[in-house]
C-alpha cells in the first residue's frame, strides 16, 4: 500500500489510470454488448422483431434516426427492405466507420441471426426487395454467355471488365466484385447501395440477375490464358511492365553487350594498360 | 572492250578458291562485283557504347514484328461481318461478334501457338515505340542531331509517327471492346477539326461510325502501307547512319575527323546478331509469361458497351491524359458546334509537341549560329539549355501520361479522380518551366564539379591531418584521357550583333531579326561554365592544391 502511495504522483501514473479505465470499460462493453451473446436461434417473429428493433436502436439510430425517419448523417430506412439491410450490414458497410466520400467494407461484426433480425425490423417497417434465395443467385454455367454480354451492358463501365472496380468522381469508387459473395452481388443490383444505380427485377430480371452473377463467379475462377495477368487492368499496367520490367532487361543486355569486347582487343588492352605501368 | 580487260581473275592464275564458300562467293563475285563493295563496308568501323545500341533494340523488334504478324495475318479475318461464336472458349458461347474479333479470339484458342504468336506480336510493338522513343532521347540529349544529321532526324521522327500510328492501327484491328472504344474517340477527334471534320469522318469510316468498312481498311494500312513505309525509312535512316558514320563520345584519339571503334565483320556481326537473339529471347520470354490484351475479357465490342480502365496501350496514352485533362469548352454558332475540348488536346497540343521535335535540330542550328559539322557527342551538362528544354518536354508528356491513367491512380492511390485532373492541369504548365529551370541549375552544377576535377583533381577519400591540426581531403590526380573528356567539349558564346548600323547611321539589313536571334542566343547560352584553360591549369599544377 505504501508504495501505491508513494508512486500515485509519479508523471505516468496518470497514463496508468487511463488505460486501466479504458480497459474496465471495454471489458464491461463487450460483456454486454457481445454480437454472440444474443445469437439464439428459433425465436419468434414478434421475438425477431423485438431483436431486430433493439439490435437498431443500439447500432443505427444514431445516424437513421429512432424510428428510422432518417437524420442528417444518414438517409430514411423506411423501404429500403431487408436485401438492402444485409447487404449494408453483411458486408461491413453499416454501422458506418466515419462519413466520407463513400462508406467502404470492413469486416461484419453481426451474426447472421442479428443481420436477419434487424433485417426483418427494417422490412417491417414498410417494405421493400426482399433478401433473395440461395437458388436466385446460384452458379448456372449455361447462363455466363449471357451474363458477360449484360455486365458488359450494365457493370463494366463502373467495375472494369473483370470485375476489378473502378474510380468515380470526388473520391467514390465502383468496388471490386472479385471478393463479394454471390448473395451480396444480387442485394446490390437490387437495392442499388450508394452511388449504385437500382437495377430492379423489371430492368434487370431476376434470370439475368443470377446469369451475371454466373459470369462473374467464372471470370473470378478463369485462369489467366496469357500468364500473369498484371491486375487485369488493361494497358495501363502493361505499359508500367514494360517500362520496368521490359526496359531495364533490355538495358542491361545492351550494357553487357557494349561493355564485352572481342578476346583480341581486350588482351590488347591488357597490355597496353601493362606497359603503361612499366613505362612509368 | 578488248580481250585484254583483267575480267578473267580465277581462271588458272593460281589463286582460285579451293573451299566450297570460297567457291560461292567467287561465282557471286564474277557476276556482281560484291568483293569491292564489301571489302570496304566488312570493315566499316562502329563505336561502342551501350547508348548507340538502343536504335537497334527497335529495329530487331520491328523484325519480331513481321516474323509474327505474319504469322497472325494467316489467322485473321479482317471484317466486320457478324457471326456467331461457337469456338472453344464458352463464356463466349453463342455471342454475336464480328469476324475480326472471332478470328482474333480463335487465334487464341484454337489456333496452335496462336496466343504466344499474339502476345510476341503485342509485346514487340511495345518494346518497339519504347525503343524508338529512348533512342530519340539518346539521339536529342547528346546532340546527335546537329549538322550533318538534321535529315536522318526528319526521317527517325517520321518512323516515330509511323510506329505510333501503326501500333494504334493494329491496336484496333481485333475490334474488342477496347479497340472499339479507342476508335470511337478517334472518330471523336476527326469530327472535332472545324468545317471538313464530319465529311473526313464519313471518309475514313465509310459512313456512319462504326460501319463496316473501317476493319478491312485498317488491316491494310497495319500490314501493307504502314509497315512498307516503316521498312523504306529504315533503310534509308541506316543507310544514313552508315554513309554519314556513326557519331561518338570524346575520348583520347578521337576527334571530329575520325571513328574510333571496331569493324563491322566479325565483331558487330556477332554483337549485332547476339543482341538481336537476346531482344527477341527478352521479348519471347515477356509473351510466354505475362498476359497481354486478354481480348476474351474484353468481349466484342458493341458500341452502347463500355468498361472502366478504357485506356490505349502506352505510346497513345499521352493523348488520352490531354483529353481526360482538357476543360470542358464547346461553342455553339449558327447550328454549328466548335468543339475545343477536343480539337485542342486531341490535335492542337499534340501538333506543336510533334512539330517541336521535329524541327528542333534546325531552331538549335539558327539559334546558336552554328554551321560546323558535329560527329562528336555533347555530354548532356554541356548544353544545359538543350538538355533543359529536354526534360520540360519529357515532363509535359509524362504529365499527360501520368493522367491517361487518372482512374487507375485514383482508386489504387485513393485519391480523388477530379484532384488528380486538377493537379494535372497545373503541373502540366507548371511541371516543364520547373523542370527546365532545376535541370539547366544541375547541369552548371555538374559543370562546375567537372571543372573542379580537372583543376585539383577528384576526391580520394583520404582525410590528413595537417601538423597545424587542418582536416583535408587528398584530391588526386585524373588521367590524361579523363582530362581530355572533360575539356573536348566547346564552350559556346552567345552571338552578338556585329553592327546595329554602318557609318553613315544606315540601319544593317534584317536588324530586327538579328536582335532577335541574339537574344535567343544569350537565353542559350548567356549562363556558362568557362572550361579551365591552360595558364589555370599549369597554376593549378605548380601551386600544388591537388
Amino acid at each position: 500500500m505504501k508504495s501505491l502511495s508513494t508512486r500515485r504522483r509519479h508523471p505516468l501514473a496518470a497514463f496508468v489510470v487511463l488505460a486501466l479505465g479504458l480497459a474496465f470499460a471495454g471489458t464491461l462493453f463487450a460483456a454486454f454488448v457481445s454480437p454472440a451473446a444474443s445469437a439464439d436461434t428459433g425465436e419468434s417473429a414478434a421475438q425477431q422483431l423485438a431483436n431486430g428493433k433493439a439490435l437498431y436502436i443500439s447500432s443505427c439510430s444514431s445516424c437513421h434516426g429512432k424510428n428510422a425517419e432518417g437524420t442528417g448523417l444518414g438517409p430514411s430506412l423506411v423501404g429500403v427492405g431487408a436485401a438492402s439491410v444485409d447487404f449494408q450490414v453483411s458486408t461491413g458497410r453499416m454501422p458506418a466507420k466515419q462519413l466520407g466520400a463513400q462508406v467502404e467494407a470492413k469486416q461484419n461484426i453481426f451474426s447472421t441471426q442479428q443481420i436477419q433480425d434487424m433485417a426483418a425490423y427494417v422490412q417491417s417497417l414498410g417494405g421493400g426487395p426482399q433478401i433473395p434465395a440461395a437458388g436466385q443467385y446460384a452458379y448456372d454455367a449455361n447462363a455466363v454467355a449471357l451474363g458477360g454480354q449484360l455486365f458488359r451492358e450494365n457493370c463494366s463501365q463502373c467495375h472494369n471488365f473483370a470485375g476489378e472496380g473502378g474510380a468515380l468522381t470526388d473520391g467514390k469508387f465502383a468496388p471490386k466484385l472479385t471478393q463479394t459473395n454471390p448473395q451480396q452481388i444480387y442485394e446490390a443490383m437490387l437495392t442499388g447501395p450508394q452511388n449504385m444505380p437500382v437495377f430492379s427485377d423489371k430492368v434487370i430480371p431476376p434470370a439475368e440477375k443470377q446469369a451475371i452473377i454466373s459470369y462473374l463467379l467464372n471470370s473470378r475462377n478463369e485462369p489467366n490464358y496469357g500468364g500473369a495477368g498484371l491486375g487485369r487492368l488493361g494497358p495501363v499496367s502493361e505499359g508500367l511492365f514494360i517500362w520496368t520490367v521490359g526496359l531495364i532487361a533490355l538495358l542491361l543486355c545492351a550494357v553487357w553487350i557494349a561493355a564485352h569486347t572481342t578476346k583480341a582487343s581486350a588482351q590488347k588492352a591488357a597490355q597496353a594498360a601493362a606497359a603503361g605501368k612499366a613505362g612509368k | 572492250m578488248t580481250a585484254t580487260t583483267p575480267h578473267a581473275a580465277g581462271f588458272g592464275d593460281g589463286t582460285a578458291p579451293s573451299t566450297p564458300a570460297g567457291k560461292a562467293a567467287d561465282y557471286l563475285d564474277q557476276r556482281l562485283g560484291i568483293a569491292g563493295a564489301a571489302k570496304k563496308n566488312l570493315r566499316k568501323i562502329f563505336p561502342d557504347h551501350w547508348s548507340f545500341m538502343l536504335g537497334e533494340i527497335a529495329l530487331y523488334s520491328f523484325i519480331v514484328l513481321l516474323l509474327s504478324g505474319v504469322f497472325l495475318t494467316l489467322f485473321f479475318t479482317p471484317s466486320m461481318n457478324e457471326v456467331t461464336y461457337n469456338g472453344s472458349y464458352t463464356p463466349l458461347d453463342g455471342i454475336k461478334m464480328s469476324e475480326a474479333y472471332a478470328s482474333t479470339v480463335n487465334i487464341s484458342f484454337d489456333v496452335r501457338g496462336g496466343l504466344l504468336m499474339r502476345q510476341i506480336h503485342h509485346w514487340a510493338a511495345l518494346v518497339f515505340v519504347m525503343a524508338i522513343t529512348v533512342h530519340m532521347l539518346r539521339i536529342f540529349f547528346t546532340g546527335a542531331f546537329r549538322k550533318p544529321r538534321e535529315l536522318n532526324w526528319l526521317i527517325g521522327f517520321g518512323l516515330f509517327v509511323m510506329a505510333l500510328l501503326e501500333g494504334f492501327a493494329g491496336y484496333s484491328l481485333p475490334d474488342d471492346l477496347l479497340s472499339g472504344t479507342g476508335l470511337r474517340i478517334a472518330e471523336g477527334v476527326v469530327l472535332s477539326i472545324p468545317i471538313i471534320g464530319t465529311y473526313v469522318s464519313f471518309f475514313l469510316f465509310g459512313g456512319e461510325f462504326p460501319g463496316h468498312d473501317l476493319v478491312p481498311r485498317l488491316f491494310t494500312i497495319h500490314i501493307l502501307l504502314v509497315p512498307g513505309l516503316i521498312l523504306a525509312l529504315i533503310t534509308v535512316h541506316l543507310i544514313l547512319v552508315f554513309y554519314q558514320k556513326h557519331t561518338q563520345w570524346a575520348g583520347p584519339g578521337r576527334t571530329n575527323e575520325n571513328v574510333v571503334g571496331l569493324p563491322l565483320l566479325p565483331v558487330y556481326i556477332a554483337k549485332a546478331g547476339g543482341f538481336f537473339f537476346l531482344v527477341f529471347g527478352i521479348i519471347s520470354l515477356l509473351a510466354g509469361l505475362v498476359s497481354i490484351n486478354p481480348i476474351w475479357t474484353y468481349g466484342p465490342y458493341v458500341p452502347n458497351e463500355m468498361t472502366a480502365g478504357s485506356q490505349p496501350d502506352w505510346y497513345i496514352g499521352f493523348l488520352e491524359g490531354s483529353l481526360r485533362m482538357m476543360p470542358n469548352v464547346e461553342f455553339n454558332f449558327i447550328g454549328h458546334t466548335l468543339s475545343l475540348n477536343v480539337l485542342i488536346p486531341a490535335l492542337i497540343v499534340p501538333g506543336i509537341l510533334f512539330t517541336g521535335l521535329a524541327v528542333y535540330p534546325f531552331i538549335e542550328a539558327w539559334v546558336t549560329g552554328d554551321r560546323r559539322e558535329h560527329h562528336i557527342l555533347d555530354r548532356p551538362r554541356n548544353v544545359p539549355t538543350r538538355t533543359g528544354i529536354g526534360v520540360a518536354g519529357c515532363t509535359f508528356y509524362g504529365v499527360l501520361w501520368v493522367v491517361g491513367g487518372n482512374d487507375l491512380i485514383a482508386t489504387h492511390f485513393h485519391l480523388s479522380l477530379e484532384s488528380i485532373t486538377w493537379a494535372g492541369r497545373v503541373v502540366v504548365f507548371v511541371g516543364p518551366a520547373f523542370a527546365f529551370w532545376i535541370t539547366r541549375r544541375i547541369c552548371y552544377g555538374l559543370q562546375r564539379a567537372d571543372r573542379e576535377k580537372v583543376l585539383h583533381g577528384r576526391e580520394a577519400g583520404v582525410i590528413v591531418r595537417s601538423p597545424e591540426g587542418e582536416f583535408s581531403e587528398v584530391h588526386a590526380p585524373i588521367s590524361d584521357g579523363d582530362r581530355y573528356r572533360l575539356t573536348a567539349h566547346d564552350v559556346h558564346r552567345p552571338l552578338s550583333i556585329a553592327q546595329a548600323a554602318d557609318a553613315n547611321g544606315i540601319p544593317a539589313p534584317r536588324l530586327r531579326r538579328a536582335k532577335l536571334r541574339a537574344r535567343f542566343t544569350r537565353w542559350y547560352f548567356g549562363t556558362r561554365v568557362e572550361k579551365p584553360s591552360t595558364e589555370e591549369y599549369r597554376e593549378s599544377i605548380t601551386s600544388g592544391h591537388h
